[in-house]
């Protein structure tokens, strides 16, 4: 094997999307080189064309795009001439695809290791028993429990992140030269992410894969690439080895890659609490997802709620909402008890009440325009109409740095960032004490995500309003926090202010919360495994 | 990468989109990359409908004028010949129109009216409404609508208002249905939940929040249950308890005029005759199909690739 020429090479890479009877430049011209055994990782925010590139590496474009200029060549192969055929013949053999979400990329109706063994079998490569013995191999190389059985369950029987390194496993299987993850971890918690990061980084070190890493998310880029490719806008802003980019990045774009986690405020708390839970416990039907939980949040400040999926934050915003009324315990507003259920609570109590949602998409009819959204609750709560609710709008527009131009917009009309805005801004309009935020940035790129987070500090600082922010996000709780509480299966961990929580000692479950955060250096992972395997050994 | 700004602005993350179309450029740019099928249907139902208002300045004839020969062969007083007691049959056809048609539409809207409301009803409510409304409907749907209609109508007689509530309420089963089942799509969404929150009545969440998301699927659904509606009147005419004598109507039409097709050896044009209201049924249901179909097309996304 010559190790000086490239295992991919792609060269002035253009791709067009159709979009509105027209072809449309997603990606304009990006080279990319390759070594075998290299990792690159591509990263830039959602619609920089990652994904697209990413595919392209396959010879493979999407429905409704096509490559449309440039070379990509293959182990010296010419994908761009390549007929289907030969495409097909490469594709999960010698090159492979980890999607996202491997919940939707496996068939629920097979077990998993029918699926992994699957395209050596059929391309010719294995036997099934050779194939089926190198399955295990690879699940135990990916630390899957029981890897001699774990291939007999079907997709729905395993977890998340076990599936999201079975699926790896299955890329694997083929023993392809170059391995495509497309935003493998994103869709994981924090504390299984940094499983599943690091059995994939062994297995592709162990196996001398190349592989082509795309994420949004720079901390985690920085544990599994050698270099890493900044793109924007379907062009490629920098590249540089790991260790140069995250000490020393050249271009304006990618230091504003890192804005959240420059955002810092210190932790206060006041004596004024102006919501308060006393010993909630709520259940659906019979099964408890909450065991008394009893947090204050003070006026003016933030309060953030923290835990993996399944911790009981969303249902704790439930629960205050009237959404879910609690088996036991009380909701106290201002001192007086809220009635449990929605139904029972006056216009007024439910006007001093707010929520923004985590998907701005599913929150905002798609048939109502930005007026109609902001203005409902303008005359709902405060009994304006005409032109009083519009002078009201433009107003509330003005605080989310928008303008009045977007009033006749349809939300499929915005970005993800202007939805979220006029989310809260449809919370401010009810001009509210509290907002319960729930995972409001998460779904959103860094830079927007920070422009939501000042914005929402500054409402913050003229409105005294308090937030109740729910989140997974640590940067975020560090960032915007004053008052922290650690949930973990339906029980509060740990609260109080949000320098003590960050300070040791931490209880065992906020240890492992955020010793699981990446860090933006490249030793992180490393340095975390073997503290990992330390404690293991010595306890 | 030089005319992008390094300042973050929100405003500036999507710029002004293009100028928003009004509904009647959008209707008609639409209509200009309509299928030859869809403009078939279309001025169909167009036809039809003109004929339906204008029928007495249109008709030769008056709906029930009896001329002195039945079975009177095509002339050019009477385009079309007389029926068996001597009407003139393309007035009646021309009658004809409007009866079937406003009878068929009338139902076809009360009956939305009912299964769509019930349906939203139940999926705003859930639990022990949804349960009961949607049992009612299986017990409903599972008796044979056409006997049960036929059943209903000797029970209460044949008047044209006991016609149109029978099979209005027989007919809202179905949409019911797919009503609820779209609208149980919408209901879970956050903007509803968001609207709950905020204190929102049922009427005002039914209205504005879910109604305007399932507009599509029940406009295709009632160009359906129109056509089959149509089809149920003109059967139950057929079979003598729809609409009742001397009201034309093109399913009793062509059981009157039923045997004038044995003279069909002797003169063509007399056999002709029954089959032409079964054709103007066959006509309008064909072109209210096929706009259903370019409908459908548009609003599901169905549409072929390249």
């Amino acid at each position: 094997m010559n190790t000086d020429t490239p295992l991919l090479t792609m060269r002035g890479v253009r791709i067009d999307g159709f979009a509105d009877e027209r072809w449309t430049p997603i990606v304009k011209g990006v080279d990319l080189t390759l070594h075998r055994g290299q990792v690159l990782g591509l990263i830039g925010e959602s619609g920089a064309g990652k994904s697209t590139l990413g595919l392209a590496a396959m010879g493979f474009a999407r429905p409704g795009c096509r490559i449309s200029g440039g070379e990509i060549l293959f182990d010296g192969i010419d994908l761009m001439r390549a007929s289907e055929a030969e495409k097909q013949a490469l594709r999960g053999v010698r090159i492979a695809y980890v999607a996202q979400s491997a919940a939707a990329a496996f068939n629920p109706a097979h077990t998993l290791l029918e699926q992994t063994i699957e395209a050596p079998v059929r391309h010719g490569l294995m036997s099934a028993a050779e194939a089926a013995d190198y399955a295990r191999t690879l699940y135990a190389a990916m630390d899957l429990p029981d890897p001699d059985t774990i291939g007999d369950r079907y997709p729905h029987q395993v977890s998340g992140g076990q599936l999201q390194r079975a699926m790896t496993a299955m890329a694997m299987c083929a023993k392809p030269d170059l391995i495509i993850f497309d935003e493998p971890t994103t869709a994981l918690d924090v504390t299984t992410q940094v499983n599943v990061l690091a059995a994939m980084r062994k297995a592709i070190r162990e196996f001398g894969t190349a592989a082509i890493y795309i994420t949004h998310d720079l901390a985690v880029v920085a544990q599994m690439a050698d270099r890493i490719k900044v793109l924007r806008y379907g062009e490629e802003v920098e590249e540089a080895p790991t260790e140069t980019m995250l000490a020393a990045p050249k271009h304006p774009y990618t230091k504003s890659l890192w804005a959240v986690r420059a955002i810092r405020k210190p932790g206060e708390t006041g004596p004024d609490k102006v919501l308060e839970l006393n010993g909630i416990t709520a259940a659906y039907g019979t099964i408890p997802v909450l065991r008394d939980i009893s947090l204050a949040v003070p006026r003016g400040k933030t309060v953030a709620l923290v835990g993996e999926s399944g911790s009981g934050k969303s249902t704790t915003a439930r629960v205050i909402t009237g959404l879910l009324p609690p088996v036991a315990g009380e909701v106290r507003f201002e001192g007086a008890p809220l009635p449990p259920a929605l139904r029972g609570r006056s216009r007024d109590q439910l006007r001093r009440i707010q929520m923004i949602y985590q998907s701005a998409d599913t929150a905002m009819n798609p048939r109502h325009t930005v007026h109609e959204i902001i203005g409902r609750p303008v005359q709902f709560y405060l009994g304006k109409s005409g032109a009083e609710v519009t002078a009201r709008v433009s107003q509330l527009l003005d605080m989310i740095e928008l303008d009045d131009s977007f009033m006749d917009r349809l939300p499929g009309e915005l970005s993800g960032g202007q939805k979220q805005r006029i989310c809260i801004a449809r919370a401010l309009a009810a001009e509210p004490d509290v907002i319960i935020c729930d995972e409001v940035t998460s779904a959103l790129d860094q830079i927007v995500q920070e422009g939501i987070l000042k914005l929402l500090m500054k409402l913050q600082r003229t409105l005294g309003l308090s937030y109740i922010f729910i989140t997974h996000d640590i940067d975020t709780v560090r960032a915007i926090a004053d008052e922290v509480v650690v949930m973990f299966q339906g029980e509060v961990v740990e609260q109080g202010l949000k320098e003590q929580i960050f300070a040791p000692p931490h209880p065992a479950y906020t240890e492992l919360l955020l010793s699981s955060v990446p860090k933006m250096e490249t030793g992180w992972l490393e340095d975390r495994i073997a503290a990992q395997a330390r404690t293991a050994s010595g306890g | 990468m030089t005319d992008t700004p390094e300042t973050y602005s929100a405003a500036a993350e999507i710029g002004a989109p293009r100028t928003r179309r009004g509904p009647g450029t959008r209707a008609w740019l639409a209509l200009k990359k309509a299928p030859v099928s869809a403009w078939f249907g279309l001025v169909v139902i167009c036809a039809y409908a003109l004929v339906a208002i204008f029928a007495p300045l249109l008709a030769p004839h008056g709906e029930a004028q009896v001329f002195a020969q039945p079975y009177a062969p095509w002339t050019a007083n009477h385009p079309l010949g007389t029926d068996q007691i001597g009407r003139d049959i393309l007035s009646r056809l021309i009658y004809g129109a409007r009866n079937t048609i406003g009878i068929a539409l009338t139902t076809t809207l009360l009956a939305f009216l009912i299964g769509g409301g019930l349906a939203l009803v139940a999926a705003i409510a859930r639990g022990w409404t949804d349960q009961i409304l949607s049992r009612l409907v299986d017990v409903l749907m599972a008796i044979p609508s056409l006997i049960f209609a036929l059943m209903l109508l000797s029970i209460f007689g044949a008047s044209v208002l006991s016609l149109i509530v029978i099979i209005a309420v027989l007919d809202s089963t179905r949409v019911f249905r797919i009503t609820r089942a779209v609208a149980m799509n919408v209901v879970v969404m956050e903007y509803v939940e968001a609207a709950r929150l905020r204190g929102e009545g049922t009427w005002w969440i039914m209205r504005r929040e879910i109604l305007p998301n399932i507009m599509p699927p029940l406009v295709a659904e009632f160009g359906l249950r129109f056509c089959f509606v149509f089809l149920t009147i003109a059967a139950l005419s057929f079979l003598g308890l729809g609409i009742q004598p001397p009201t034309a109507d093109w399913g009793s039409m062509v059981r009157e005029n039923a045997s004038l097709i044995q003279f069909a050896q002797y003169d063509l044009k007399a056999g002709i005759t029954p089959l032409l209201p079964a054709a103007a049924i066959a006509l309008l249901t064909v072109g209210v199909n096929f706009v259903v179909d370019w409908f459908l097309m548009q609003t599901s996304g169905l549409k072929d690739e390249h």
